[in-house]
């Protein structure tokens, strides 16, 4: 391994030497546009990057999700990198991006036109640096991810990949230094509050569907959460009605739960269940509590030395290693007890206002998150992250 | 106040009055021939073999002006498409009229060549336009083949550059080629408006079909993108404001025939969007230097002194204010009548 750490300042410098590439790769992607469910346009970009890098077996499964394989001189085991390749945004007009002197300025650049644009240069930054992996490494835009798709386009190809896979790398654009290495359990949630078909619209002081929403929210609000196991609600999401003087007849909250403990998930989803029933029969409104998702909690240890040794890489690269749970794509390799971690790939310019669109970064940051890749590639592929 | 309006010395040289009427066969068989989509060329592999074989370098011009939100992107996509992937191109260089805010310092991280205008050929003097940037690039530029791309493209991609120019890598009689695009405003279910923008259609078009009926074939005459060999540039004249891609059309046609111009099909370019008024400067411009052309060439005989000053009006409540712009249409001459040029360059006098 210390091999390996010395070379990493070298790594940094050849990613460095191909910021254009990164750069170019990143603005062809972003401007794809991909909202979940229809990630063609940016798959194809992908995939031709791919191509042209000289990545073997590109293809497109049945979720659309895009990949492409690097055989290992030996093949004796596999690591996949893997990354969504949705956006939340879906307007073409949007997708404009900025680079400046040191910033590039785009919408969801972190979430996650970055990585994939990082995982679209790997190739060629391996190819520059005379890197042949001993195991196959299998890169992977998966589609299909956010919100009710629950993670799709991983987790079929994990159920469904030709090599078992050894190792999983899951990259997000930001932030670098994040160092996922277990998840948290999970559900995603979504409370419909609706009024019935023979509602009296007529009948002054009706309220619809919104105001039996807010004491939804009230009541989820009294939950009492602990702060160990560590547990907590997300609202993310709350749309309702139409216009001004209409009463709005289904208003839907989107939220999300998060614990430690799945017994605690347990409890939270039943406590869910009764103050729907307690609303509905308060207001005459029906309330469903949608749970779509449910992710278990798991992961590694720290200890374990996939952990210390991409601590290591990062130490090296002067990156201050930020660890915490994550209720990211890793779940899916949790679920199925492959090693995985989740890392970062850029800095994000710190900034005061509240777009939530365009993402800043720091140019160059996008060679220490590419060498930084590097690395624990090595690592893995050199057998120093295997679990005694 | 009438315009002063020094000539070039080889002004439409070798340039044939236009006739007199379009012969649409003739016009449709161009089309067929001369009008490619950039997706024939999209092997890029394959032109760089074509221009290794042929033994030339090929220059890119960024003529820019207050460009900072565009600069970057498009520098950083055309050096790593056509240069770190595959040397289409040899040199990228941005030729700045002035720019107040981050352009040149953008360009210049990108590791590209940024000249000031004014710097190039200080003896001539400098004046303020693209068509300025575009003859000075002519001499700072070293490729026997030159292209030029707008700098505020927002949907920027390698094909604007070997769309352009492919045309003159692989058909030897081809001397000039301009890119056309679809615009977003123009997009309407389906159909595609095959036409220019709003200056190309009201103006350029109907002056075109009036007196030069050929030159209707060309989707958009008014486009920024397009590609020339070095010889057919260096003997035009270079009007340095608006009107220089209208007379460069006239002159070739004029000099080559219409078979020395091509046009590639870029699907789409969004760019930022002109106000009315502006578009209104433009066409005073251009109309300057149309008609300029026109009586050099005989077209139209009698010209009086044009006027140099546009007037329009903007309203202020119930007060209506004059707004006078003082545009005035200069021509550079060919840039191998002079002596630096030709020193440089190694031409015979």
């Amino acid at each position: 391994m210390e091999q390996i750490l010395q070379h990493i300042p070298e790594f940094k410098t050849a990613a460095d030497a191909m910021r254009e590439v990164v750069l170019a790769n990143l603005v062809l992607i972003a401007e794809a546009p991909a909202p979940t469910g229809r990630e063609e346009r940016r798959i194809r970009v992908l995939l031709e990057r791919f191509n042209e890098a000289g990545v073997q077996q590109c293809s497109i499964d049945d979720r659309g999700s895009g990949f492409g394989v690097l055989p290992g001189t030996e093949g004796t085991r596999t690591i996949l990198i893997a990354t969504n390749a949705d956006s939340l945004g879906d307007r073409p007009e949007d997708a404009h991006v900025e680079i400046g002197t040191t910033d590039v300025v785009g919408p969801f650049l972190g979430d996650n036109s970055l990585a994939l644009a990082a995982m679209a240069s790997l190739p060629l930054l391996l190819d520059r640096l005379g890197i042949k992996l001993r195991s196959n490494l299998v890169l992977m835009g998966a589609a299909r991810m956010f919100g009710r798709c629950n993670l799709e386009g991983l987790s079929y190809f994990l159920g469904n990949a030709p090599l078992p896979i050894k190792y999983g790398v899951c990259l997000k654009g930001v932030q670098l230094g994040r160092l996922n290495y277990s998840c948290l359990g999970m559900m995603l949630v979504d409370a419909v509050t609706r009024v019935p078909d023979d509602y009296k619209w007529a009948q002054f002081g009706t309220t619809g569907s919104i105001v039996p929403m807010n004491d939804l929210i009230n009541r989820i609000n009294k939950i009492a959460l602990p702060r160990r196991p560590m547990t907590s609600i997300i609202f993310g999401m709350l749309k309702g009605g139409f216009t001004y003087g209409h009463i709005a007849r289904q208003t839907v909250l989107s939220f999300e739960v998060r614990s430690e403990s799945a017994e605690m998930l347990g409890q939270i989803a039943q406590q869910l269940e009764d103050i729907g029933e307690d609303v509905a029969a308060n207001s005459g409104v029906s309330v469903h509590m949608d749970v779509f998702a449910r992710r278990q909690p798991g992961g590694m240890d720290i200890s374990h030395p996939l952990v210390r040794q991409a601590k290591a890489v990062q130490g090296t690269l002067g990156i201050q290693s930020i660890l915490y749970p994550t209720t990211s794509a890793m779940a899916c390799f949790v679920e199925r007890k492959i090693p995985a971690l989740t890392i970062g790939c850029a800095t994000p310019v710190v900034r005061t206002d509240l777009d939530e669109l365009q993402q800043p970064v720091v140019i160059a940051s996008l060679a220490d998150g590419l060498a930084q890749l590097a690395g624990i590639l090595l690592a893995i592929d050199g057998g120093h992250c295997d679990a005694q | 106040m009438p315009s002063e309006r020094p000539r070039g010395p080889a002004f439409g040289a070798g340039g044939k009055p236009p006739s007199p009427a379009a012969d649409p066969a003739r016009i449709k068989e161009w089309l067929r021939t001369n009008t490619f989509h950039h997706s024939q060329f999209a092997d890029i592999k394959t032109l760089v073999e074509e221009k290794q074989r042929q033994g030339i370098r090929i220059s890119l011009c960024l003529p820019a002006l207050n460009e900072e939100q565009t600069i970057g992107k498009e520098i950083v996509i055309f050096k790593s498409e056509l240069m770190t992937r595959y040397p289409l191109l040899d040199e990228i260089a941005v030729i700045d009229s002035g720019s107040t805010d981050k352009t040149c310092e953008v360009a210049r991280s990108f590791g590209v060549d940024v000249y000031a205008s004014a710097d190039i050929l200080p003896e001539e003097g400098f004046r303020k336009g693209k068509g300025e940037n575009l003859w000075k690039a002519l001499y700072q530029l070293g490729g026997d083949i030159i292209i030029y791309i707008d700098a505020d493209i927002k949907n920027i991609h390698a094909r604007f550059v070997y769309g352009t120019l492919a045309p003159l890598l692989l058909k030897p009689e081809v001397m000039y080629v301009k890119a056309f695009y679809d615009r977003p405003l123009t997009l309407t279910k389906g159909v595609r408006v095959a036409g220019g923008g709003r200056v190309t259609e009201i103006l350029i078009r109907p002056m075109f079909s009036l007196f030069f009926p050929e030159l209707t074939a060309i989707i958009q005459p008014l486009s920024g993108e397009y590609a020339a060999r070095r010889s057919v540039l260096e003997s035009i004249p270079f009007p340095i404001g608006y009107g220089v891609e209208t007379s460069h059309l006239i002159d070739i046609v004029g000099m080559f025939g219409l078979e020395a111009l091509a046009q590639t099909d870029l699907d789409q370019r969004i760019h930022r969007n002109q106000s009315t008024q502006s578009l209104g400067r433009m066409s005073f411009g251009i109309l300057h230097t149309f008609l300029s052309r026109c009586e050099d060439l005989g077209v139209i005989r009698g010209l009086p002194q044009l006027n140099s000053v546009i007037r329009q009006f903007q309203a202020h409540d119930n007060a209506y204010e004059e707004l006078d712009s003082k545009i005035i249409e200069e021509e550079r001459p060919p840039m191998i009548t002079l002596p630096a040029y030709r020193k440089k360059f190694g031409r015979e006098p």
